[in-house]
């Protein structure tokens, strides 16, 4: 088993909860697991992305190579284009569809969707009205999680465990709440497998 | 027990298991989170390392070297610059020596992630003529801090511990060891040794060049440095890989993934093991020096007069600049890789910006007003959430060079006439390196404003105390201030009008004034709110 992944979006939209949740589910099944953050300056509003590599064997290198990431799991549309040098050819974009228009030059909306879709494999997912639905407009990420399940080569009943766990602390509620986040993204991914079927 | 820790909290966890007494640091990305790790520690009962944040570097590593002299364990932390800061005290706290373990942290940035310069801090390590320890990965973090405070006490040295940030702010899991319990208050009861008058300094200096040899033999027989071939053919003249500290697992992650017949030497340690370097050397036609950070080991193995057969940044096979990756290894190791996708165009950047509701904003707006009535005027800044100013749409500071400059190069550009004198320094900033600044313009009486923009935390490193929240009044009333040129206003949009005219008043003012802007941190009152 070897995954890498690079997990993206902006400053404050929860990319290292994320990571965190795949790093538990990863742990108790004994991989190995090397994670790189963005800490600083950047987290102020800025682009960040945490490398995630998942292992049976030693990991070297924090960073993944180019060409290599399995996954490019983001947040924000644009987001998921900038670490594109780092996705391997059979790799996947899953995005969020909704944008962070925090700069003055963002692209058209419809035109950075499009370029994914003429980039790789991909899941668009309206994140928004599923984190709403789950009980939380924050938990879009969790939603991403969710939709990006599938591709993470391990097996949704450890991941929901891992949400269990992640948020234990929190109370029951929001561990349910985001157990319900994380299965409305997961439908939005299976849905997609069988209309392509 | 295993943890999934980042680097800088596996040192922390190393340094608490190796019984350490006490952390002393000033924030840094990316050094900060060790100093929080520990601090999170000492909540729970029963816990006794004192670890508040000192208001410099030098401040932290004097009082480490205090804490050593009483015969107790102790950790200071900071980035690469934070050492440029505290230099004075690391280079005479190796002709002291320590008593009890000391172990100085420096987390260097190369390829300026959040930094001003990328210094590698292993030419300090050299400078001062202490070990300097270079962990590859998170489980080596932590034992080599174990190790270092043993190597501390065993050479009475001072031990630097050298990360950067791909590894401090790298997560992996980690092993722990048995923890060990603090040393007992015992004060060193040595009289030479901590007196640097020079007679004393000569023979502790003397004592210090004695020591290298030793210190050299122990990297010789290190369990941190190894040789390492991933194929187990017998071939020769195969390349070699001089790897140091991260390096190692740039080439290792390219020479698994292609099975290069390459052997890799594992460096961690310096002064650099000097038969097992030369063995190396020797057995190899070909070798690339891998070092993330300068070409500090290259530039000292080619020599002088540039011995050929040994490539790495000097001769271009590695970028001269910035952070290594597996990307650049392969490259170098001549594995031909395909083209990876561009970035499409219509990616653009996204930099960091001062948080909505930032009182930074409404200074800056307020600041904007008032300067425009000035041709061709200048703000002299530095660094903070605040230096996020120097970009549009604000574009209201233009300089930024170490922590406090802001105070001493208006003060100096105002000695060399230029009006109106301004500068926008931080709170922590200012209690960091700005207050002496203030005093020099003080008692030259140059005309300067300094507007302290103060959001009651150091902000732009997460949010951490800042040392004078609460007494900056009181500060430059007693550095001699005068009382009715220190101004305090609230950064606020309904208070605009009135923020104009009090920056006016004072920029128009022939002697040094002070304006304290002061309203908290947006992002550090929410964190409040929330333990609440
Ligand atoms: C010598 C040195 N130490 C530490 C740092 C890291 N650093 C940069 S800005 C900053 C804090 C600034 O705090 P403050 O002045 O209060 O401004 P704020 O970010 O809160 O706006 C720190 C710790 C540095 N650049 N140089
Ligand atoms: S973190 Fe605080 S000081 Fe920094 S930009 Fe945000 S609100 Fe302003």
């Amino acid at each position: 088993m070897n995954k890498n992944i690079i997990i993206a979006g902006v400053g404050g939209q929860g990319i290292l909860t994320i990571a965190a949740i795949i790093d538990l589910a990863a742990m108790k099944l004994g991989l190995h697991v090397k994670q790189a953050e963005v800490h600083g300056m950047s987290q102020r509003g800025g682009a960040v992305e945490s490398h995630l590599r998942l292992s049976s064997e030693e990991i070297f290198s924090d960073l993944i190579p180019l060409g290599k990431a399995d996954l490019i799991l983001s947040i924000e549309p644009m987001e998921a284009l900038r670490y594109l040098p780092f996705l391997a050819p059979d790799g996947v974009i899953v995005a969020a569809t909704e944008p962070i228009e925090n700069i003055g030059n963002y692209p058209d909306r419809e035109k950075v969707l499009e370029t994914i879709r003429q980039s790789a494999q991909h899941l668009l997912v309206e994140a928004e009205p599923l984190a709403r639905e789950a009980g939380s407009a924050r938990a879009g990420n969790v939603v991403m999680l969710g939709a990006a399940s599938p591709y993470l080569g391990i097996s949704a009943g450890q991941m929901e465990g891992a949400i269990a766990r992640f948020f234990g602390r929190k109370g029951d509620e929001v561990v349910e709440m985001n157990i319900n986040a994380f299965r409305l993204g997961r439908a939005q991914a299976i849905k997609k497998d069988e209309t392509n079927q | 027990m295993t943890k999934l820790l980042l680097g800088a909290e596996a040192i922390a966890q190393g340094a608490l298991d190796a019984g350490i007494s006490g952390v002393y640091a000033y924030p840094g990305t990316p050094s900060t989170e060790i100093t929080e790790f520990i601090q999170r520690a000492q909540r729970d009962p029963g816990k006794t390392v004192r670890s508040a944040w000192s208001t410099n570097e030098k401040t932290a590593l004097e009082a480490a070297l205090g804490m050593s002299y009483a015969g107790k364990r102790s950790l200071v932390c900071m980035k690469h610059v934070g050492l440029n800061v505290a230099a004075d005290p690391f280079m005479n706290a190796s002709i002291t020596g320590v008593h009890g373990g000391l172990t100085i942290v420096v987390a260097d940035d190369p390829s300026m992630h959040s930094s001003q310069n990328e210094q590698d801090s292993r030419v300090y390590g050299k400078f001062a003529m202490i070990p300097v320890l270079e962990p590859a990965n998170q489980q080596e973090a932590y034992e080599m801090t174990r190790y270092a405070f043993e190597l501390s006490e065993k050479s009475r040295l001072p031990v630097m511990l050298r990360v950067p940030t791909r590894l401090s702010h790298s997560r992996s899991t980690v092993q722990r060891g048995e923890p060990r319990g603090q040393n007992p208050l015992n004060p060193s009861t040595e009289k030479g040794q901590w007196i640097l008058l020079p007679a004393n300094a000569r023979g502790n200096y003397q004592r210090l060049l004695d020591k290298q040899e030793e210190l050299v033999a122990l990297s010789e027989s290190s369990p941190f440095n190894w040789v390492k071939r991933w194929s187990n053919e017998e071939t020769n003249n195969i390349t070699g890989v001089i790897a140091f500290g991260i390096a190692y697992n740039y080439a290792m992650e390219v020479i698994r993934a292609y099975h290069l017949p390459v052997e890799v030497l594992k460096i961690s340690t310096y002064p650099l093991p000097k038969n097992l370097v030369n063995r190396f050397i020797e057995k190899h036609n070909t070798l690339l020096i891998a070092e993330e950070g300068y070409p500090v080991c290259e530039e000292l193995l080619k020599g002088y007069r540039g011995d050929n057969a040994l490539r790495g940044r000097l001769d271009g096979t590695l970028p001269r600049t910035g952070e290594l990756s597996p990307g650049l290894l392969a490259k170098a190791l001549g594995v031909e890789t395909s083209e990876p996708n561009a970035v499409p165009a219509i990616v653009k950047g996204r930099p960091p910006m001062l948080c909505q509701g930032c009182g930074h904003r409404d200074l800056f707006h307020a600041l904007n007003e008032v300067m425009a009535a000035y041709p061709n005027y200048r703000v002299f800044g530095d660094i903070g959430c605040y230096t996020l100013g120097a970009l549009p749409p604000f574009n209201a500071i233009h300089t930024c060079v170490d922590m406090g400059a802001a105070i001493t190069m208006a003060k100096g550009a105002a000695d060399a006439g230029m009006r109106p004198a301004v500068c926008v320094i931080g709170d922590s900033t200012f209690t960091h390196s700005g207050i002496t600044g203030l005093l020099d313009a003080v008692n030259d009486r140059s005309p300067l404003t300094v507007i302290i923009s103060d959001n009651e935390t150091t902000a732009m490193t997460g949010g951490q105390d800042s040392a004078g929240t609460g007494r900056f009044h009181d500060i430059c009333r007693g550095i001699g201030v005068a009382e009715k040129h220190i101004r305090t206003l609230v950064p606020l949009k309904r208070n605009h009008e009135e923020n104009v005219k009090v920056l006016r008043e004072e920029l128009e003012y022939e002697g040094v004034s002070v304006i304290i802007a002061q309203r908290e941190c947006v992002q550090t009152a929410k964190r409040k709110r929330k333990k609440a």
